[in-house]
């Protein structure tokens, strides 16, 4: 006997909901997830993967049906990937075509004048991933800028908030924790655009259940260069719990959102990069440092700690060699 | 850190070389015996005074055992909790430099008959338990978990503490007493009933029934956890105790941690990982063995003989996903093999935290959860992920019998319509759900009016528990009492509520 969707009970239900175990039929699944965004959004970016689409067609549905006024645009960044970033870009390009927003592509090349490829080529596999990431926050930023955006909308999915809860958990970083489970980041200092994260609480199943009956398009490969990433320890982690049981991952951003930090716990000042301008606790930002790094051809530079060195980095001084021998990428 | 192939320096790599003649990194003359923790190699002489060293330095260094004042001591049979023993029993023995000034008792709980252990199984453990209590020569109490089905409702019900004590009156205490005569009230009380408690097996079927009215493993650990609890704080009340300690190592208390944010317990991480927990108010619970590892652990019970029992629990002999409490267990424990700081670092974590409670200033009125005791973390704002969940309940089910999808959200945004805190039921009673019940509009689980008055009840942790149970019915006659009366107050106060002036700060019920 066909199951009968838990909402209309009129049609035949297409799918169970990971969230909350209900049936439901492919309409009902639609409206159901395209209003829990509705509420999650008060008040755009795209990598071609499927939250960016599914974020960039719920957007634009919802900016429609609700008139919220706003002028979406789309903001892709090019990492220099080849054989991963370059479909995906295609991806991208042939959503904006058929949604008709404006599309912006910046590039880790014109930015810092070292794509993906050439850093992997001189770090190896190893903290990759490091690079990536940081670089990847400013160039949205500076996209941001360049676009004259107020707003970034982030793909991030529930899953992705509770793998940074866990992963910050395991690496101790208490100011991360307290930040990651906010919706939209404080709008402070210049040049940092605020970001939301509209999807904050939907669950990647489900988007993946949403592209699918939309027949939306999209590109779906993993990084080609991050089989090492710490986080997939968080990641396997949480596909493991969330098979004992699928409410988990709702219920470690409720944890996320619940934690506050006692007083007197030391946490990092925000001040500003005095090379680049860009926010950043420590005198040099971290894409600065790395850049140097790379630059320097000392591409540990940036990983682990070496706040010391950062005044002779300003200064533009030379490391010594003992300095340098630590820092040189491992030869093979 | 953020690469799985991290490379270690320095330090690491020169552990690498296990060197069997080291020598001990403390004395730097006898030749080592443990690596505790890489580079840290320890003779035996070192590693003992290390080890006791540790626990006073926890005590000492936290201030919440006062001279003279009794402490009960749960014993579980574990390696870790019969440590902890074994450290009281030598600061307490008659030539223990610088003495413990407490006095102890020892509870264990048989959770045997949750375990469908035979009786037989039961009192051959017991046996064993009551042979190692006995030589200790502190009073001990072995109390079957089945006496929770006979506790009062006062165990739910936060009791006043005993006036917060300054700093300065733990000096004051302490001097008081050494100028007493302390050699009377030292001599821990004599051991009393020797016999093993006799069980009901009625009583071992209705617990039974409670536990398989719970249908998986997860909730069954978090509702066992949560009576053994009870039991704990009913026993020190009972024989007069106002300290509990427990036994939770580094180790341990990196996984609960971990757990506890897959439980969506967040808001209650401080007090379930720190070193002192005041949920209950007059019984405080301390965990002196929270800087020891496992690992640290096992060495000294090994190398100085201290004895533990295998007690089987919930999870013994099953899978490793057959829980969260299990999976995150093997997690932590197998990412600690390859990265050694990992337990440290959540650890570390833990001791960042503090507990939530929306105003601190009435922190002791907010309203607590019937089963846990935590402060309610459910009444949140619109913008949370429980709001979150109850807008997909509710805009997964039928709103009105037979309404098509257009009439409902263009006109009617949703928001108004719903209660975010999941508070209505309380104030409205079971009337009102029995009302909605066709419509199923207030509370998903309608059909089940209990379990979801119940729900109103319990905090967000709590309620996951519930919602893995078939029925609410097994439950102990003191939570369901206890849950009647909290209603029945809610209610008074929703008749008089518009009498009430200043109902915005201290309310909980009215939405």
């Amino acid at each position: 006997m066909p199951v009968l969707c838990s909402r209309c009970a009129e049609r035949r239900a297409m799918l169970k909901r990971p969230k909350t175990g209900h049936s439901l039929c492919k309409e009902c699944f639609f409206w159901a997830f395209e209003e829990e965004v509705h509420q999650t959004i008060r008040w755009g970016p795209a990598s071609g993967g499927k939250d960016s689409t599914v974020l960039a067609h719920v957007m634009k549905l919802l900016n429609e049906r609700y008139s919220y006024g706003l002028e979406l645009m789309l903001l892709s960044v090019d990492e220099g990937i080849t054989g991963y970033r370059d479909d995906s870009l295609e991806t991208v390009k042939r959503n904006q075509q058929q949604y008709e927003l404006p599309l912006k592509v910046v590039s880790y090349e014109e930015l810092y004048g070292w794509t993906m490829d050439a850093i992997v080529k001189q770090v190896g596999l190893k903290n990759n991933c490091t690079f990536c990431g940081v670089f990847r926050r400013q160039a949205l930023d500076r996209g941001a800028i360049m676009l004259k955006v107020d707003k970034i909308c982030t793909g991030h999915n529930a899953d992705d908030v509770a793998e940074t809860v866990l992963m910050n958990i395991l690496r101790g970083d208490i100011a991360r924790l307290r930040r990651c489970t906010a919706i939209s980041t404080a709008s402070e200092g210049e040049g940092v655009v605020p970001r939301c994260k509209p999807l904050k609480y939907a669950y990647e199943k489900e988007i993946v259940l949403y592209a699918y009956f939309k027949r939306l398009d999209y590109f779906s490969t993993e990084c080609i260069y991050s089989p090492n990433a710490y986080r997939g320890y968080a990641r396997n982690f949480l596909k493991d719990l969330e098979s004992i049981r699928p409410s988990v991952i709702i219920d470690i951003i409720h944890s996320g959102e619940n934690l506050s930090v006692r007083e007197g716990v030391k946490m990092p000042v925000q001040g500003t990069c005095s090379r680049c301008g860009y926010i950043s606790s420590q005198a040099l930002c971290k894409s600065c440092v790395l850049l140097e790094g790379l630059n320097r051809g000392l591409p540990k530079l940036g990983i682990g700690k070496h706040h010391r060195l950062h005044n002779k980095i300003l200064a533009q001084q030379p490391f010594t060699e003992k300095e340098e021998s630590k820092l040189k990428p491992v030869e093979f | 850190m953020c690469q799985v192939d991290e490379d270690y320096h320095g330090d690491l790599e020169r552990a690498e070389v296990p060197n069997v003649s080291k020598k001990c990194v403390k004395c730097k003359e006898a030749s080592a015996a443990v690596v505790i923790r890489a580079g840290d190699a320890y003779c035996r002489g070192c590693f003992k005074e290390y080890f006791i060293h540790k626990f006073r330095a926890m005590l000492g260094k936290n201030r919440i055992i006062f001279p003279g004042e009794k402490v009960l001591l749960a014993v579980s049979g574990g390696p870790s909790s019969c440590s902890m023993l074994s450290q009281v029993q030598k600061g307490l023995s008659r030539n223990a430099h610088k003495k413990l000034r407490f006095i102890p008792g020892i509870v264990y709980i048989d959770e045997g008959g949750a375990l469908g252990q035979s009786v037989e199984e039961r009192m051959k453990l017991g046996a064993e338990l009551q042979a190692m209590f006995k030589a200790t020569g502190f009073p001990f109490y072995i109390v079957p978990l089945e006496q929770v089905l006979d506790l009062p409702s006062s165990v739910v019900v936060m009791a006043p503490s005993s006036s917060e004590q300054p700093g300065s009156a733990y000096k004051s205490a302490v001097n008081a007493f050494i100028q007493s005569d302390s050699s009377t009230c030292l001599t821990p009380q004599d051991q009393e009933d020797t016999s093993l408690p006799e069980v009901q097996e009625s009583h071992t079927r209705s617990l039974q029934h409670l536990i398989a009215s719970v249908k998986t493993l997860t909730a069954r650990q978090d509702l066992l956890n949560t009576l053994r609890q009870h039991l704990f704080v009913h026993t020190a009340r009972t024989e007069g105790y106002s300290k509990l300690m427990l036994g939770d190592s580094c180790t341990r208390l990196a996984i609960k941690l971990l757990t506890s944010i897959s439980l969506g317990r967040g808001a209650q991480l401080a007090q379930d990982t720190g070193f002192s927990d005041s949920r209950y108010g007059d019984i405080i619970s301390v965990r002196p063995m929270r800087d020891y590892s496992a690992k640290e652990i096992s060495y000294y019970n090994h190398m100085f003989s201290v004895p533990s029992v295998f007690i089987p629990s919930l999870d013994t002999k099953t899978t490793d996903k057959s829980s969260i409490q299990r999976l995150t267990e093997t997690f932590v424990t197998k990412l600690q093999g390859d990265f050694p700081s990992t337990v440290s670092t959540i650890y570390r974590t833990s001791e960042k935290l503090q507990t939530a409670c929306r105003s601190s200033s009435t922190a002791n009125h907010c309203e607590r959860c019937l089963l846990c005791m935590c402060a309610l973390d459910t009444a949140v704002e619109n913008a949370s992920a429980f709001h979150a969940t109850l807008i997909s309940e509710q805009f997964s089910q039928t709103k009105v019998p037979g309404a098509t999808r257009t009439q409902i959200p263009r006109q009617n945004p949703v928001t108004p319509v719903l209660t975010p805190t999941g508070q209505h039921c309380s104030s409205d009673g079971e009337e009102n759900c029995g009302r909605k019940e066709g419509g199923g509009g207030c509370c998903y689980s309608a059909k089940q009016p209990q379990t979801t008055n119940l729900k109103t009840l319990l905090c967000y942790g709590c309620q996951m528990t519930i919602k893995d149970m078939s029925s609410v019915e097994y439950f102990p006659q003191y939570i369901l009492s206890e849950a009647q009366r909290r209603r029945r107050r809610s209610q008074m106060k929703e008749e008089i509520t518009e009498f009430l002036l200043d109902d915005d700060d201290d309310d909980d019920e009215g939405n």
